[in-house]
């Protein structure tokens, strides 16, 4: 009983010091983004929202802020239905070398980016492609497909099989029974792969980084900032682009988490 | 008898090496409840998914009225199922459940909907209309597969095991509920299971299959006392059944020679020669016991090895001293008066009439 209690205490202190250590910097890096003096050091000057104002009105962080929306909402959706395509194909097929098919899928992850980005840059300026914004969506694309693709292929994992066939006998064509039945089967894992491709790529950096040319989002900008001097600019930035790539992983989260919960109940 | 509604003409389905379905020649007649039943793996299964069009036949031919169904697709076809899993949209409500094979069709929502709820009035989940599927019972679930699949009116209905997830007391009710809505829609129901109650209790025909083939097909009363071979026998369960060979043969009958003794049998349209094997059955609740020496022709001395109550009835497990194994079944009122021990002599007797002669396989 009490020994039980010493490890509860002792587990709980393990997990905060984790989250401590993952949250803190973040956390520092929102606190001196509202801070007026131009250091980031302690005791912190007066609270002010400067640095915010100065990115507000600086054009090209709000070009920057553009291509990263734009370059992550456009991954999303091609990683999203090449993620969905590849699920389906395994759910619905038995072919040879399925094996490393699948292998081969989910291997982008696992190379280091920075050489995924030299690769690319090498690959997409021999064929002309670098240098332009979907470069980067192209790029981005083959990196957060797998994810999207181990989520539906979660849910497709979780479907009775029988739904499809079901579909056809009450005469849907296998077009119908995609749109009917698989399509709004998968919803919840569909939305959570948008939202997890679009965090991933929103964030990234050095594939951006390499492959862009002119073309700057939001994590070259930051970079660019902090080579030339210390500007506490960053931190506004920084936590701008927090805010937006957890909203999605939470939102990705609730999605996939709540439909599990709700057909697990069933 | 009405003309077949359906056909399978030498039909045949593999899998790989694997045979699943031996050639088999079947007719389904218009309005008839038919089941197929079998125990796990003898085809059944894939013999309803080839009608429903999941499976395609290897060779062979199905037809229905007299078209050659081997390559139309399930979609194009109008044989919905009922599955053993139920396979309900779990992203609809009960309603749009229902509603699903009339949008297929392209039928509007408003005539979707009248269909619909009429279906769900007619087996009683009208309450449950805007629920989801999670929500429902196992009963109520079941409703709803079935109220999916009749709302298109189809001409044959195809249902796969779709009673064995429930429990016993849901079983019987909804048993009686399929036999009913048969019976007023005049449809064809084809029905799978392994379950011989099920079958005989719904079945106006019961077809027997055991790997891949047909065993025999026939009233569920033929097959009880007539069995055609030692699988459908077996199979149907509560039969004693004797090997041996024919010692001699008079026009009545024949008189076999078993490990157990010498039995008369009486001959029907089989065709016997003296010295051949032959195995004969006799049902388990015609064999009469008594404490005493009937000295009666068909007549075995027995021990009893075990009992089976089922409510009012009763099954006695039987060895005689070659070792072969006897069934009686009666009521337990009835076995109450002999009141029998452990070591109790026992005489087991038949007439002839009860016995029945199997095919030579």
């Amino acid at each position: 009983m009490n020994s039980n209690r010493i490890l509860n205490i002792v587990l709980a202190a393990y997990v905060g010091v984790i989250f401590t250590f993952i949250f803190a910097p973040i956390l520092f890096s929102v606190i001196f983004s509202f801070n007026s003096q131009r250091f980031p050091t302690i005791p912190l000057g007066n609270f002010s929202t400067e640095w915010y104002v100065k990115i507000l009105n600086d054009p090209d962080i709000w070009q920057a802020a553009l291509n990263s929306l734009i370059v992550s909402s456009s991954t999303a959706v091609i990683a999203t239905i090449l993620g969905f395509c590849t699920a389906y194909s395994d759910f619905r097929y038995n072919f040879r070398f399925k094996g490393p098919y699948l292998a081969l899928i989910l291997l982008p992850p696992t190379i280091p980016l920075i050489i995924m980005a030299l690769a690319m840059l090498a690959w997409l300026s021999k064929l002309g492609m670098s240098g332009q914004l979907w470069s980067i969506v192209f790029a981005h694309s083959v990196l957060t497909a797998p994810f999207a693709m181990a989520i539906i292929r979660l849910r497709l994992n979780q479907m009775d099989p029988d739904l499809e066939s079901a579909s056809w006998n009450l005469g849907g064509s296998e077009w119908a029974t995609m749109r009917y039945v698989i399509i709004p089967f998968c919803k919840p894992a569909i939305i959570s792969g948008l939202c997890l491709a679009a965090a991933v790529s929103f964030d990234e950096f050095a594939i951006s980084w390499f492959v862009s040319g002119l073309n700057k989002t939001l994590p070259v900008v930051i970079l660019e900032i902090v080579q030339g001097n210390i500007d506490p600019q960053v931190n506004a930035i920084g936590t701008f682009v927090f805010l937006i790539s957890m909203s999605l992983v939470i939102l990705a989260q609730i999605f996939f988490v709540y439909r599990q919960m709700k057909s697990t109940n069933t | 008898m009405t003309k077949p509604l359906v056909v399978f003409k030498n039909v045949q389905k593999l899998f790989g090496d694997f045979v699943a379905v031996k050639a088999i020649n079947l007719e389904i007649h218009e309005g008839e409840f038919l089941a197929i039943m079998g125990p796990s793996g003898c085809g059944k299964t894939t013999t309803l998914r080839m009608l429903a069009g999941l499976e395609e036949p290897s060779t062979g031919k199905i037809y229905m009225n007299d078209q050659v169904m081997n390559k139309v697709k399930p979609h194009e076809r109008d044989t919905p199922l009922v599955w053993q899993s139920l396979a309900l949209f779990p992203f609809l409500t009960v309603i749009e459940n229902v509603e699903f094979g009339l949008k297929m069709r392209g039928i509007d929502k408003s005539e979707r909907k009248r269909r619909a709820l009429e279906w769900l009035e007619k087996l009683d989940i009208i309450d449950f209309s805007e629920r989801d599927i999670s929500t429902l019972s196992g009963g109520q679930k079941q409703r709803v597969a079935l109220a999916r699949s009749l709302v298109l009116e189809p001409k044959i209905l195809l249902l796969d095991e779709p009673l064995s997830a429930l429990d016993a007391h849901l079983v019987i009710r909804m048993q009686a509920v399929l036999v009913q809505l048969q019976r007023e829609l005049g449809i064809t129901f084809v029905y799978v299971t392994h379950s011989q109650s099920e079958a005989f209790a719904m079945a106006d025909r019961v077809v027997i299959m055991g790997n891949g083939e047909i065993s025999q097909v026939g009233t569920p009363k033929d097959i009880y006392r007539s069995p055609q071979n030692k699988f459908v026998a077996e199979f149907v369960g509560r039969n004693n059944i004797l090997s041996g060979t024919v010692f001699s043969l008079t026009n009545l009958g024949a008189h076999i020679e078993t490990a157990s003794g010498t039995f008369s049998v009486n001959l029907k349209t089989n065709k016997l020669v003296k010295g051949q094997k032959a195995s004969f059955v006799i049902s388990a609740d015609l064999v009469h016991l008594s404490r005493s020496n009937p000295e009666a022709q068909n007549s075995v001395h027995c021990k009893l090895i075990s009992e089976e109550f089922v409510g009012s009835m009763v099954t006695l497990f039987l060895e005689d001293n070659s070792n072969q194994e006897f069934k009686v079944q009666m009521q337990e009122r009835e076995l109450s008066k002999f009141d029998l021990k452990p070591d109790s002599d026992i005489w087991l007797s038949w007439s002839a009439q009860s016995a029945h002669l199997l095919d030579v396989s």
